[in-house]
């Protein structure tokens, strides 16, 4: 088609005791969108971050050829003035500036150091337009949700010339239409001669748009696939990333259900900051033993909030309502009088919530339940040494060692540590709030068959998700949530994306009339 | 090779170790250094001043006056760690000091209490001062710096209206002895304190025997250990100094009465720290307070309770203190707290929090202290004393996070 605006040449990066990226090959054409895909810790966003010189020029070997000029990258703002700018996977903005300031953040509208709020505004609102989001540009970041701001990052982009449009993850933590929007987006982009580079676990996603698709496999370059020339199917990308065919993509699941072990009842939580508003709204529901619950709906819902507030009123004010395990009420009024009473919350954000990232993976793993390594308050070292090493081996932690800081590790591998400190906690019940996001295809149907062993083990499993395919392959039941309420329930068997939708839209009409 | 570490790389360079060549010997050392560099720059600092002295600074009757000199600092600087790891600070202890001394003063000079009951009421007094100030700071999340600005000042106030703006004193002597006391020598000997040599050769076959243990655990989980030679070396280097120590202060008092509560003190907190779930879970709320707090960690109840601890451990410390200057002044401890802070970043706390060990603290007390006590051997103005301690302050921060960064 047209021509090579980017090729990357033997990049090799190490870090202590990884090689990170080996003699990889990436090349990319003027105006498509190229997708990166391979599992988690297999290089994808150090790629990234080598071509936007996050890692400096001799930190990497190799060679990187863009527009046809060799680059050597000192820093980001090096490849930003030529156009390359890239969008994190975690999301890199100020929560208490406004949209504006956010965009313009490095970047000012200024003359002699003194911004010119009028211009900064307008520019704003104009990038807003372009990307489809309808706010004012003095809205405080911290006042929208992750799709909206994932459309700021966009916007900043675009008031940067941006040539090279690199995203990580954009999609993870965003729902079904947030995601459709977004690349919609970068389709409009492709017309106008924006190439962008796409990283996504969402196989769906990245064989709906992408024009070339490249797989990374342990810091090496697999191949490249051309969709245009072919018709590429998930499956066929599966192959290329796990290296060898992955028949399923849910194990396949004999549920053996008991007594309900599990229940909620008329539950109320109100926004911590503003007193008013209801973020759940009599709730009621239930697990059984053995069986794996479900909570759809989209972000925003009150799924998090539901879940949060019951593992510890760990969110929210004004809490009422009941919960029951076998039958007898528990109280939950602290986190570790849930824990105590066998509960696990495993947290969507694990960044701020879920990992001491600057301790290693054995602390991490083991912070939740010191105390079964513990006698007489002392730590047995040994042992924990023996219990972070058998969950690296069985969630399949990428690492160089248990020692590792978490910090250092891939987003997915971050994620498989977070699950690990809430299997070792050893719950009856396990509230997984988006398990698998940002997790690759091979650790997903890993975590599937975690999820089913916990419930063949006689636990009740409530899983919270957005991906609605993941809810159909998983669950036994499912309950549908909108605005704090509970909307529906069906049973697997009734249960399909369409069903579900309209569940959640029919709320909307309800609303909206 | 091993199941903890996966990577080629990494059995090469274990591979290399155990044959013992000189290279790997170097690479050893480098990966070394950093939790190794602030002791070697003790040592650099005090053979540096050593010489300049002209031997001075490690004539016995220096030496003890060193331990002496520091031990409140010591003190203090122990108990500020925890609060500094849980990601808080305290600027109040200097207050504390000179508002303890003063009300032990009081008690013990002007009313004649039973010196038994007063100690004791000393360091609860400590500990209430420590949880009213933790009380603002970890349940109404006032930031720290705010509170103790705020004790720093209230305490340094009510220590002037305790003592009217006067200076009371002496204390009795058996007061005096917390301070200026030795340990006593069972087996009286005339030149050489025999017990204080004792002492020391326990404590070097307890800590060879930990070091020991130690590598016997690393090895039976395969964990990296140093070669033979350099293990070997290590213990002997270690044991030398602890006995040279003891050499050095028997042949004029023996060891003080405050190096042994200072020893006890590192010892426990040490242990707390390194073994323990408690210590385990400040690190945690100093890493990552939410994230802490959803493992089911009580945060709040935890940053109230090192804050408690270091009330009880100034209060200490003021004892102490006062004890030495045998008298209780409105102006005890003035920039005390700077100097206690100080010595746990050289050490290698972090501002944020979640990072620090209890015997980085203590050499960087060290550091502080044998600079002080070397540069006025040599007489050097307080004026440049001042400056250069700052800029040491600066450098051990700046080698620390570099080393770091360097990966
Ligand atoms: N700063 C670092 N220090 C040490 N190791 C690192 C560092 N950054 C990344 N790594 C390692 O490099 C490898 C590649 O990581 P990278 O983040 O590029 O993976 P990824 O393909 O983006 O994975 P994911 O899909 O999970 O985001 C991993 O094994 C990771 O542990
Ligand atoms: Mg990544």
């Amino acid at each position: 088609m047209s021509d090579i605006i980017l090729e990357m040449r033997n990049i090799t990066k190490t870090f202590p005791g990884v090689k990170a990226l080996d003699n990889v090959n990436l090349s990319v054409r003027q105006g498509e969108i190229h997708a990166l895909v391979g599992e988690n810790g297999a290089g994808k966003s150090t790629l990234m971050k080598v071509l936007s010189g996050v890692y400096s020029y001799g930190d990497y070997t190799g060679e990187i050829f863009y527009q046809g000029q060799e680059c050597r990258f000192k820093d980001i703002s090096d490849s930003e003035r030529l156009g390359i700018v890239i969008i994190h996977q975690e999301l890199a903005l100020i929560p208490l500036l406004s949209i504006a300031e956010n965009i313009f953040l490095g970047n000012e509208r200024q003359q002699f150091g003194v911004i010119n709020w009028f211009e900064a505004i307008t520019r704003t609102r104009e990038l807003l337009k372009k990307v489809g989001l309808n706010e004012s540009p003095e809205t405080l970041i911290t006042n929208i949700g992750v799709g909206k701001q994932q459309l700021v990052e966009i916007a900043k982009a675009l008031s940067k010339e941006v040539q090279l449009l690199i995203l990580d993850e954009p999609t993870s933590s965003l729902n079904e239409s947030d995601s459709n929007a977004l690349l919609q987006l970068l389709l409009e982009f492709k017309e106008h001669g924006i190439s962008s580079i796409l990283i996504s676990h969402k196989l769906n996603e990245v064989s709906k748009v992408a024009d070339s698709i490249t797989i990374l496999r342990d810091g090496a370059t697999i191949e490249t696939l051309d969709c245009q020339k072919d018709t590429i199917t998930e499956d066929r990308i599966i192959r290329g990333m796990v290296g060898r065919d992955l028949t399923h993509r849910y194990p396949h699941r004999t549920a053996n259900i008991e007594e309900t072990i599990f229940e909620i009842k008329n539950w109320n939580v109100y926004h911590p900051l503003h007193d008013d508003r209801k973020v759940v709204d009599n709730v009621s529901m239930h697990v059984k033993k053995g069986e794996v619950v479900g909570i759809a709906g989209l972000m925003g819902s009150g799924r998090t909030e539901l879940a949060m507030s019951v593992f510890g009123r760990s969110y929210g004010k004004r809490i009422s309502g009941q919960v029951f395990k076998h039958g007898q009420e528990i109280d939950v009024s602290s986190i570790d009088k849930a824990i105590d009473n066998g509960i696990a919350y495993a947290t969507e954000d694990r960044k701020t919530y879920g990992l001491i990232l600057i301790d290693d993976i054995k602390n991490n793993v083991t912070l939740a339940n010191l105390n079964a390594i513990t006698k007489n308050a002392v730590i047995n070292e040994p042992q924990e040494l023996m219990v972070a090493g058998e969950y690296r081996d069985k969630l399949n932690i990428k690492c160089s060692s248990i020692l590792q800081k978490t910090v250092n590790l891939s987003g997915g591998n971050q994620q498989k540590v977070v699950l690990s400190k809430w299997l070792f906690a050893e719950p009856e019940i396990l509230l997984l709030d988006e398990p698998t996001r940002g997790i690759d295809v091979g650790a997903k149907y890993e975590i599937y068959t975690i999820i089913n062993q916990l419930a063949a083990e006689g636990k009740g499993v409530i899983l919270i998700s957005s991906e609605l395919p993941e809810i159909l392959g998983v669950c036994d039941r499912i309950y549908v949530m909108n605005e704090g309420k509970i909307m529906g329930e069906m049973p697997k068997a009734e249960a399909s994306q369409e069903k579900i939708m309209q569940v959640i839209m029919q709320q909307e009409e309800i609303v909206e009339s | 090779m091993s199941n903890i570490v996966t990577s080629p790389e990494h059995s090469m360079e274990g591979a290399l170790e155990d044959a013992g060549s000189m290279g790997s010997i170097v690479k050893v050392f480098r990966s070394n250094i950093r939790q190794y560099g602030m002791l070697i720059a003790l040592i650099v600092i005090m053979l540096f001043f050593q010489f300049m002295t002209s031997g001075t600074l490690l004539k016995p009757v220096n030496l003890t006056n060193l331990v002496l000199q520091n031990s409140y600092i010591v003190i203090m600087a122990i108990g500020m760690l925890l609060v500094i790891v849980a990601g808080h600070i305290d600027l109040s202890v200097g207050s504390i000091v000179a508002f303890i001394g003063a009300l032990a003063a009081v008690m013990i000079v002007k009313y004649d209490i039973n010196m038994f009951v007063a100690l004791v009421a000393c360091l609860i007094m400590g500990g209430l001062i420590g949880a009213a100030q933790g009380y603002w700071v970890a349940f109404l999340k006032i930031p720290s710096f705010i509170v103790t600005l705020a004790g720093m000042l209230v305490f340094r106030g009510l220590t002037l209206a305790l003592l009217e703006g006067q200076s009371v004193g002496p204390f009795p002597p058996t007061f005096q002895k917390i301070s200026s006391g030795f340990i006593p020598d069972v087996f009286s000997v005339e030149a050489i304190h025999i017990t204080s040599l004792v002492l020391g050769a326990l404590v070097s076959a307890a800590l060879v025997y930990l070091s020991f243990r130690t590598r016997r655990n690393k090895q039976k989980y395969n964990f990296e250990t140093l070669p033979v030679s350099l293990f070997i070396l290590q213990n002997v280097a270690l044991t030398a100094a602890i006995m040279y120590f003891c050499y050095l202060m028997s042949s004029y008092k023996g060891l003080p009465n405050v190096l042994i509560v200072l020893f006890i003190l590192i010892v426990i907190y040490t242990f707390i720290t390194t073994q323990t779930t408690i210590g385990r879970r400040i690190y945690a709320v100093g890493g990552n307070e939410k994230a802490a707090r959803l493992s089911g960690i009580k945060t709040s109840r935890l940053s109230f309770l090192t804050f408690v601890n270091l009330g009880v451990l100034s209060a200490l410390a003021g004892l102490v203190y006062a004890a030495r200057l045998n008298v209780a002044t409105p102006k005890a401890g003035t920039a005390l707290e700077l100097d206690v802070i100080a010595a746990c970043f050289i050490g290698g706390a972090s501002m944020s929090g979640g990072v620090g060990t209890v015997i980085g603290a203590v050499i960087g007390a060290f550091v502080m202290g044998v600079m002080n006590n070397g540069m006025s051997i040599l007489g050097i103005g307080i004026e440049w004393q001042q400056v250069i301690k700052g800029l040491v302050l600066l450098m051990a921060v700046f080698f620390d996070i570099y080393n770091k960064n360097k990966g």
